[in-house]
This record gives C-alpha cells, sequence and structure tokens, in this order.
C-alpha cells in the first residue's frame, strides 16, 4: 500500500467517528478493527487536526498545504505526520481511499 | 485518578472506555444509558422483581415503538453516551431487536446484553460476530441441570434453550460473563458453577451472584413478593458465604469502605442516581433501574434526555431530602450506608416512600460488617462514633 500526498481518503464505513467534548472518539463498528472486544480509539492533537481535513474531498497534498497555513511547523514535519497518520488509519481499516493517484 | 492510556502510536490511541480516562476537560452530559426494552420475559423466575408474562399483550402494547427507541439512542449518542444496556425483561424477545441493536452501534455506542441467552439464534450471534456490541455479553444463569434451571424459570425448556444460546456464543468465541442467583433449587450447584465459570474465555474475575433478592420496583405483585422474601438468604448465612470469597473479597471490601461508606445524614440521593439514567419499557425515565418512585421519574416523551439531566435529576438529586424520624434516626447516621443497599429504590419497594429503613438489608449490612471486623455481635452502627478509626483499620 503507497501512500501517496494525491491521494483522498475518507472515514471508513466499518468505524463510527464521534467527537465528544472536543476529543474525537473511533468506535469499530466491525470486527477486526480493535484487538480487544471493548477498545476504542481517540486521536491526539496532531491526529485530530488531520482526521478533521480527511473528508473524502481533499488529497493528502491539499491536507498539508491547509496545515501549513493553519500550523507553524516545518512543511516536512507536516508532511510527514499526515502521511505517518493516514498510513496508521488505513492499516487499521478505518480510513478509505476514495481516489488514488 | 486518571489512568495511563496506550500510546503505542504517536497519533492513534487505544483507550478502553470503563477503565481509561477519555476526556481532557468535562466528561459529556450522559456516560451511559439504560434502556429497558420490555418487561415481558419468556422466563418466570421465582426470585423476579420486574418480569410480566411473555403473552402480556398490554404491556406489549404499551411498549416504545422502534422510532421512539432510535430517537433515545440517537440523542443519547448526541449527549455523549458511549455505551447503552439492553436489559428487561428479556431484551431478545422484542423482534426488532436487531435493528435497535445496529441503530445504537452505528450510533457509535456499544452495547451490554443483558440476557438468559434463550433466544440468542446463529442470525443473531452471526450478528454479534460481525457487528461486536464492544461489551462483552452478560447471561444469567440460574442453574446447572434441567431440574434446577426450571425450578427457577418456571419455563418448561428454556434449560435446553440457554444451553443452546450459550453453546451459539461459545462456537463463534463471542466473548460473555455468565451471573448467578442463588436460589433454594440450585444452591448445592453453586461451587459447581464457579467451576464451569471459571473455564469461560471471557471470565477475567469471579462471577457475580445475587442473593439478597429485591422486591417487584413496581409494587405490583405481593403474592410474588412474599415468595420473593422467602427466597433470601439469612443474612448471616449470605454474610459468611461472601466471607468464604477469601481474602480477595476482604481486600475488595476494605478499598470500597475506605471510599464510600459513612453517615449519609438527610440526602437520599448519595450514589450515582440520576446520572446513568434508566429508560423504562414505555418512555419514563428513571434516575436508576430499580427506583419507579412515581415522584421520581420523568416522562421522556414529553420532554428530553437533555433536560431531565440538566435539569430534573439535579434536583430530584439536590432537593429530596429525608424526614421519616425513623430514617433520622437510624440511616442518616449509619456509617455502613454505602454497604447497605438500602436506598430510596429500596425504600420504595418495600414500604412505598424513599427513606424507611428496610430491616433485611440493615440486618445483611450488619452481618456483613461484623465479618469484615467494622461492628462487634450486637452493636448498631448508627450508635458508633469511632467509625472512621475502624475503617482505617479494615
Amino acid at each position: 500500500m503507497t501512500i501517496s500526498p494525491n491521494n483522498v481518503y475518507a472515514v471508513s464505513d466499518d468505524v463510527v467517528a464521534r467527537e465528544i467534548e472536543g476529543e474525537i472518539i473511533i468506535v469499530p463498528l466491525v470486527a477486526g478493527i480493535a484487538d480487544l472486544e471493548d477498545e476504542l480509539f481517540t486521536l491526539n492533537e496532531t491526529g485530530k487536526a488531520i482526521w478533521e481535513l480527511l473528508d473524502g474531498r481533499r488529497s493528502l497534498q491539499e491536507v498539508i498545504r491547509q496545515l501549513s497555513e493553519e500550523y507553524q511547523a516545518e512543511p516536512e514535519q507536516i508532511q510527514n505526520d499526515v502521511l505517518g497518520l493516514v498510513r496508521e488509519l488505513w492499516r487499521r481499516g478505518m480510513i478509505v481511499e476514495v481516489k488514488s493517484s | 485518578m486518571r489512568a495511563k492510556r496506550r500510546t503505542e502510536s504517536p497519533y492513534v490511541i487505544k483507550v478502553n472506555s470503563a477503565r481509561d480516562w477519555l476526556w481532557r476537560e468535562r466528561s459529556p452530559l450522559l456516560g451511559s444509558l439504560d434502556l429497558e426494552l420490555t418487561e415481558r420475559c419468556n422466563n418466570n423466575c421465582i426470585h423476579c422483581n420486574i418480569n410480566l408474562p411473555l403473552a402480556d399483550d398490554g404491556a406489549r402494547q404499551r411498549e416504545l415503538s422502534p422510532i421512539a427507541i432510535k430517537e433515545i439512542l440517537s440523542e443519547a449518542a448526541a449527549l455523549g453516551a458511549l455505551s447503552v444496556r439492553f436489559t428487561g425483561g428479556e431484551p431478545l424477545l422484542r423482534e426488532d431487536f436487531a435493528d435497535l441493536y445496529l441503530h445504537a452501534r452505528r450510533r457509535g455506542l456499544k452495547v451490554l446484553l443483558f440476557t438468559n441467552a434463550r433466544l440468542i439464534t446463529p442470525e443473531l450471534a452471526d450478528l454479534f460476530t460481525r457487528v461486536p456490541p464492544l461489551e462483552k455479553i452478560e447471561v444469567t444463569v440460574y442453574g446447572l441441570k434441567r431440574e434446577s434451571y426450571e425450578a427457577v424459570s418456571r419455563a418448561p425448556g428454556s434449560f435446553e434453550e440457554f444451553r443452546r444460546g450459550v453453546g451459539l456464543l461459545m462456537a463463534r468465541n463471542l466473548p460473555f460473563t455468565v451471573k448467578w442467583a442463588i436460589l433454594p433449587p440450585n444452591r448445592a450447584e453453586t461451587e459447581s458453577f464457579k467451576t464451569w465459570a471459571a473455564a469461560l474465555p471471557a471470565m477475567d474475575q469471579p462471577p457475580s451472584y445475587s442473593m439478597f433478592f429485591h422486591l417487584r420496583g413496581r409494587r405490583d405483585d405481593w403474592t410474588k413478593n412474599r415468595l420473593i422474601q422467602s427466597l433470601r438468604l439469612k443474612p448471616e448465612n449470605g454474610a459468611a458465604l461472601l466471607r468464604g470469597e477469601g481474602e480477595a473479597y476482604v481486600k475488595e471490601m476494605g478499598e470500597f469502605c475506605r471510599k464510600f461508606i459513612g453517615p449519609p445524614g438527610d440526602r437520599l440521593f448519595a450514589c450515582g442516581a440520576g446520572r446513568r439514567v434508566c429508560v423504562d419499557a414505555y418512555g419514563v425515565l428513571q434516575s436508576c433501574l430499580l427506583l419507579r418512585h412515581p415522584e421520581t421519574v420523568y416522562e421522556l416523551k414529553t420532554g428530553s434526555l437533555k433536560e431531565a439531566l440538566i435539569n430534573f435529576f439535579p434536583r430530584l438529586r439536590e432537593e429530596t431530602k429525608a424526614s421519616n424520624p425513623e430514617y433520622l434516626a437510624r440511616c442518616a447516621r449509619c456509617f455502613l450506608k454505602g454497604l447497605c443497599e438500602q436506598c430510596p429504590a429500596i425504600s420504595w419497594a418495600e414500604h412505598g416512600n424513599l427513606d424507611t429503613p428496610v430491616d433485611y438489608f440493615c440486618q445483611v449490612a450488619h452481618a456483613q460488617a461484623e465479618n469484615l471486623g467494622l461492628l462487634r455481635a450486637g452493636e448498631c452502627a448508627w450508635e458508633i462514633e469511632n467509625w472512621e478509626e475502624r475503617i482505617a483499620r479494615l
């Protein structure tokens, strides 16, 4: 699986993503997402900022560009964070690719 | 204290909502919801404090519609609830159970199912496999043999159906735990039950038992109440049985007592009532599973969960004070409050008001306290002045 900045991703139907009291809570809907039966997932601040932009319309390149405008961090760091999170979410089945380069 | 979250990834953090603290600032208005899907049951257990007959059409017709239940589940999710407990009666009696279950799960709610397992079908077990409830299913067991089980359930054929249901869960490796009610027909099987339960993969702690049975919360059937009273263990026997659980029990109770017991004064709601709320089968919101006193419940059909949680229940908790002189002389001053099951719900079921001492549970608490070394024989807990020292010595 190659994560390309030109790809577009959206939340998978296999999870339910909820925002509760400012936290993103990812609740597995189908079997195989979590290791244990009672596990939920949440995101750190960086993950949350990226997650909110994975809307099935923006490419990762656009996500990186938008985050670079909003946060004072090195573009390379932002790109690493975006690709790192997307790789992990994809591996866990929490997002799906809706358009690939 | 906040539990440490597992951060094996820099971005995605696994959490167990029962153990880990999820919230950085404030917690949501509603953590979890109890929902009685029906009061009807396919068993007719001798000790049950809620069940109505399977074929009670009047009850069935009054039950909430699937649309109403879905609206409640959606509102609970919108208020931040992470889980819903489906209970009853027997919740699987509802023909729309799978639809309601999926609605809850699609709203991001974990589902805790309380069941006797008799109506677990291959289709339902497959659904739980495909879309896991994210909470262990809890199965109540009434006996390990047909004779004992059906002497409790009073439902011919129920034992075989229970076995088949449990078998379906086991065959699919679905995590479930078991609970036991200690009753005359099955009392001799309790040790065998423990052994069986310990071998179940999802039983990571000893099973829970009920033995100090509550009267019917609707105060609807005094013949049944008299039967329930006759099935209760003698307080000293119950306390001895608990003490027989060994040092783990003593340690657990020591921690519990240090945290939770002490004289409550005239404030009646010292528990979590009104925070984790319960919707009954007909759309009435209760402050807990047991309390059905008409002045303590909220009509959900003409209101909302949010309004009840923000206004109705906080006011109920704050403003409801004891006035019964007997309660004020005993329970209000008793340091065993918390260990004792006496509460507004139990008082309501036994006496029809919120603030009357319940002698049976008073005796149970005193017997437990004697076994733990908190009291000497013959002492009354509400007369003990150095109770804090005694708890500290535990």
